[in-house]
């Protein structure tokens, strides 16, 4: 795809991500499902930063609350919140290798696997078991291949 | 223009409003939402119309598996579908001599209840069969969402069942679609009965698909395995009579005031890919006791039971 429009191929790639984030699965599986949607918003967040954005985030947010929130606005705060973080430290991680990559990926996975924690608990949906957190850890591994794959659809100099 | 790869060397915050000031922005945002969808009543109509955006893309997560299941379908082999037919027949002679027995039961029953100038009219009033688009069964949510909405009749808090049980309610309502929250979901809580003794208590989801809980039951409560449990008309959206589920395992402790009692659920989404919907003759005496739920959010709000610790100390 061109370099001239990343635009289109982000909103693309957005809503594959979104499709494969909702996408009915075993129980078991859809425990250890990385949360595609946000790794993709991040990937942009960091790799272009003027283009991807909150506005990318606060939307993919926007329709997980639609799909599966119990509160509507709960994921768009957390994720938008998750690429405000990615945007302005994206300089200080692009330029580290994958593997400092995956931990930042991990850590702004748990910061908005906490938000969303704690909107829960105040909202009156206080759903606590410890598989929540795992596509957190999933998440921070699946890095390098999201990287593989996004990295073609745009040139990285 | 210019070539992209100079942008990304420019200063980020050069131009626009810098990453905090909108992030503050967009977190503002989300907080009023958050805030209506929790407090306010207009909010109600963006559900809805965001409900009905979202269709396309409940259609297409889950046109994968309706492809297979299709695909599946139409491969089916001539002997399996001619079983399969064989067995339905019988199933259906069956139940219409159940039906049979049924309704005479029925008659009685109005007799006895001293309404014998007119039969009684029939609990349900009309039904609407629904296909399930997309299912959500994980620990925090037991929820599926339906390809029929308000446009098809569905209504809020309406009873949802499948051939073997209570399934769950309307939670949410689009224009095409509406969300059911299941039984098992773990904010659900249905007034039961035991129809062994009508001993009455209330089963709570356990947030997995093959489980209830009873968390209010004493110790020296009649309740045993294999009991069978059905609706007990109370909290106004399930009839009296409707099969719920099944007692699985009873536990009492004797240094605690409650058992630990849980139920296998009766329906099943596993099994079905089909469910209906119930609307109920408000006159017949078996419908949902006629106060409505209080809040607009469906389901019955119940404090988390004690939570059960798995191994005595």
């Amino acid at each position: 795809m061109s370099d001239r429009n990343p635009g289109l191929t982000i909103y693309l790639t957005a809503i594959i991500a979104l499709v494969l984030t909702v996408l009915p699965l075993p129980t078991w599986f859809a425990i250890a499902r990385p949360n595609f949607l946000v790794i993709t918003v991040l990937y942009w967040s960091i790799m272009i930063p003027r283009r991807g954005g909150m506005l990318l985030g606060f939307l993919g947010g926007l329709a997980l609350d639609v799909l599966q929130g119990p509160l509507l606005g709960e994921h768009a705060l957390a994720m938008a919140f998750a690429t405000y973080l990615a945007i302005r430290l994206n300089l200080l991680v692009r330029a580290k290798p994958l593997f400092e990559q995956s931990l930042f990926v991990f850590a702004a996975l748990m910061v908005y696997e906490f938000l969303l924690w704690v909107l829960d608990g105040w909202s009156g949906h206080p759903l606590s078991t410890p598989t929540r957190w795992v596509h957190t850890l999933t998440g921070g591994l699946i890095w390098p291949l999201v990287v593989g794959v996004l990295g073609r659809f745009h040139s990285t100099r | 223009m210019a070539v992209f790869g100079t942008e990304v060397d420019r200063p980020l915050y050069g131009r626009g409003p810098s990453p905090g000031l909108r992030f503050t922005v967009y977190a503002i945002l989300a907080v009023v939402l958050m805030y209506y969808d929790q407090h306010g009543h207009w909010e109600q109509r963006l559900r809805y119309l965001l409900e009905a955006a979202a269709y396309p893309v409940q259609v297409v997560v889950n046109s994968p598996s309706a492809a297979w299941r299709s695909l599946t379908e139409n491969f089916q082999g001539r002997e399996q579908l001619r079983a399969e037919n064989e067995q339905l027949k019988a199933h259906e002679r069956e139940l219409e001599l159940q039906l049979m027995r049924e309704a005479a039961l029925e008659q009685e029953n109005a007799e006895l209840r001293g309404l014998r100038a007119s039969m009684l009219p029939s609990l349900i009033k009309s039904s609407i069969l629904a296909e399930i688009i997309s299912v959500e069964t994980d620990p925090l949510r037991q929820r599926i969402v339906i390809n029929k909405g308000a446009r098809d009749g569905v209504s809020l808090n309406q009873a949802v069942v499948d051939g073997t049980g209570i399934l769950g309610q309307v939670s949410r309502l689009g224009p095409w679609s509406a969300e059911i929250i299941l039984v098992t979901d773990p904010e659900h809580a249905i007034p039961v009965e035991i129809t062994r003794n009508s001993l009455r208590s209330i089963a709570v989801g356990s947030g997995n698909s093959g489980e209830l809980l009873l968390p209010y039951l004493a110790v020296n409560s009649d309740v045993k395995s294999g009991d069978l449990l059905v609706s007990s008309g109370l909290g106004g959206v399930f009839p009296a009579g409707l099969p719920v589920a099944r007692i699985s395992g009873v536990r009492r402790e004797s240094n605690q005031l409650l058992a630990q009692v849980r139920a296998q659920p009766l329906a099943s989404i596993e099994r079905d890919r089909e469910v209906i919907l119930l609307e109920f003759e408000s006159t017949h005496p078996d419908a949902p006791a006629p106060n409505p739920p209080i809040a607009p959010v469906p389901q019955t709000p119940v404090k988390p039971p004690p939570k059960i610790p798995e191994n005595d100390e």
